[in-house]
This record gives C-alpha cells, structure tokens and sequence, in this order.
C-alpha cells in the first residue's frame, strides 16, 4: 500500500508533476512572503510549517522520499514544535514592533534582496542544469533508503561520526544555557517553617465564602441562612473540642 | 518537471528568507527565517541529486537537517537565555555591548 502511494508520488505522469509543483511552489513561495509580513510570532510558524509540508511533498517528487519523511518528522515535527515551545515561554502574544530602529533599513534590505536574487539567478544560469538523469530508476535502483544508507556509512562515514559530537555538544550546550546559577542558597524546610510563622498566617486561606469570621479547621462552616453546619468539622476535631470542654469563640458568636 | 524550476523555486525561499533575517526584530522569527533559507538549500540538493542521477546530494541534504536541529537547539537555548536576562525577544535589546 504505501509502496504504491509513494510510486505514485515519484512516478506519475508529466503533467500531473507539473501541476503539483506549480500548485505546491505557489503555496510555498505565499506562505513563506506571508512568514516575514505577518507581525505575531505564532502566525509565523504557522507559515514556516506550510512551507516545510509543501517542501516535503516536492521531495517526494524528485524520488527522495527517505527525505521527505525526515522532512516531516524531524522539522514539521520536532524543530517547529521546540519553535512554539520557545514561543509559549517567552508569551504567545510576542509580536514585532514595526518600529525603524535603523533608518532606510528596509529599502537596503529590500535593495539587497533584489541584489542576491541577481546574483543567485545569474549564477544558476551559468551553471549547466541539464534535465534529471533518469531519476527514479538510477535513485531509487534498490530502493531509497538502503542507497542512502550506503552512502553514508561508506563515503560519508567520517561526516556521520563528526555529526554524532556536534549532537552531543548541542545537547550539553543547551544544558549549559539552560542551568541557572542560584544566588541565593535553597531556602530549607526550617527556613520555610519560620517564614510561615513570621507571617502571622498559619493556616492556608480558607475556600471563600466558606467560614464566618476564621479560618480555622474547627471553626464550622457558615450556611446560606446564617445558621451554623456542625458537620462541616471533621469528627477528629470535634472529638477534641469535647475533651477541651471549651467550645470555640465563634459558635458562641453565632449561638447567641 | 526539470531541476531548473525546483532550483528557481529554492533560490526564491533563499531571498524571501533573507530579507526575513534584515528586516524583522523578533529574534524567534529571524531564526524562523534562518530555517526557512536552510530549507531552500535543502531543496536545491535534492533537485542537484535527481539532476545528476545520484544520492549524494540527499546524503548532504540530510546532514543539513541534522546540523539545523542542532542549531536550532543551542540557538533557542540561547534565546531563552537572553530572554531571561532582559525579558524580551527582541534583537534590539541585547544592546548591552554597543555603547
């Protein structure tokens, strides 16, 4: 099943090819101008993520379907996930200000964009783009992934290895930046105890509209007609009120 | 479809990423905008790799992958790094060292 839905992704017909790759470099080339216009930092994720997906799907296209996945699984799923991770930390209400900071910064942007286009498309047009060299069979002789997989543990082997310590100095990297540095020592069980009793306030604070006039546990809970709930206190407690022979301040209040 | 068009196609996400790095403030979205030029790169292999018939150009494509999510991972980390110093994303305020 999924072998006859990627060879329909890599072998369909001419025409069929052309109309997704104008429909999906369309949508691509929309999302991502809507990227740096839009001001709110979600949108723009969004965006990116629309970008990624029509991507994916081109690589799908060109017989690489190893990529494609990765594609998805790694940037649509993993990278732009960390990105709205971030986003929900620092305030999904980030925008941009639209504010110059450096005047004519947008006309020298606009300037130099124009001016990489040139050049990026000059030199593709020196360059000899031939037509694909019959893609899929070559590509894909025995498969996708094994091919891939024998590239890189032979010929790229050594940049395979080299990738495994750039992951792990970018996971202790991220550790590093992440640790903060404490400034004053962790405040201690005792060190808490004597806050609380400082503060005046042992108890936590009563549910509103709970207790009359305290907040202690044995005091009972206040009806709706003024009258007192007795079985509010738990059992316990009222168990020790009896042997105490003293009833509390606040049923006598509302006894009498 | 030739490799001429995914080629143009790339170059186009490269500017459009580009200008995205000059003109916007917000940090997360100028490293958006730095995925998004990765990406265009990532596509040009790919149409290099089906141009020439081999899948040399997908091997390189997917070490891309593998160096951004590494980047991405310190960079966000550093964002939140200066995020809780000066409490704000924006790349104007991490001015500490200009005056």
């Amino acid at each position: 099943m999924s072998h006859q839905l990627l060879a329909a992704g890599t072998n369909a017909d001419a025409i069929s090819r052309e109309t997704v790759f104008w429909i999906l470099a369309i949508l691509a080339t929309g999302a991502a101008l809507t990227m740096i216009l839009v001001r709110r930092a979600v949108h723009c994720a969004l965006m990116l993520a629309v970008v990624m997906l029509c991507l994916a799907t081109m690589y799908a296209m060109q017989g690489a379907p190893f990529l494609a996945f990765v594609q998805i699984i790694v940037y649509t799923g993993a990278v732009l996930m960390l990105f709205l991770f971030v986003l929900m930390l620092i305030g999904i209400h980030s925008s941009d200000s639209i504010v110059e900071t450096i005047k004519g910064q947008r006309l020298a942007a606009g300037l130099a964009a124009i001016g990489l286009m040139v050049l990026l498309s000059l030199g593709i047009g020196h360059a000899a783009l031939g037509p694909p060299t019959h893609q899929n069979d070559a590509l894909n002789g025995s498969g996708n992934m094994p091919g891939i997989a024998q590239l890189i543990f032979s010929t790229y082997v050594f940049p395979f290895e080299v990738t495994g310590a750039l992951l792990i100095t970018a996971a202790l990297g991220a550790m590093v930046l992440a640790h903060r540095e404490r400034t004053s020592p962790k405040p201690t069980q005792r060190d808490l105890v004597a806050r609380r009793l400082a503060s005046g306030h042992l108890a936590p604070d009563p549910s509103p509209g709970v207790y009359a006039l305290h907040d202690a546990a044995d005091r009972p809970a206040l009806l709706p007609d003024g009258s007192t709930a007795p079985e509010s206190v738990s059992t316990a407690l009222a168990q020790r009120l009896v042997e105490d022979e003293e009833p509390p301040a606040v049923m006598k209040e509302v006894e009498s | 479809m030739s490799p001429v068009h995914y080629v143009a196609l790339s170059v186009i996400l490269f500017v459009i990423g580009g200008v995205g790095v000059l003109v916007r403030r917000n940090a997360i979205i100028i490293f958006m905008c730095i995925e998004l030029m990765l990406n265009a790169c990532n596509l040009a292999f790919v149409a290099f790799a089906s141009m020439h018939g081999n899948l040399d150009g997908q091997v390189i494509a997917f070490f891309v992958m593998v160096v951004a999510a590494a980047e991405v991972v310190v960079g966000l980390a550093i964002l939140m790094a200066i995020y809780r110093a000066r409490r704000s994303a924006s790349v104007d305020d991490a001015n500490l060292l200009k005056y």
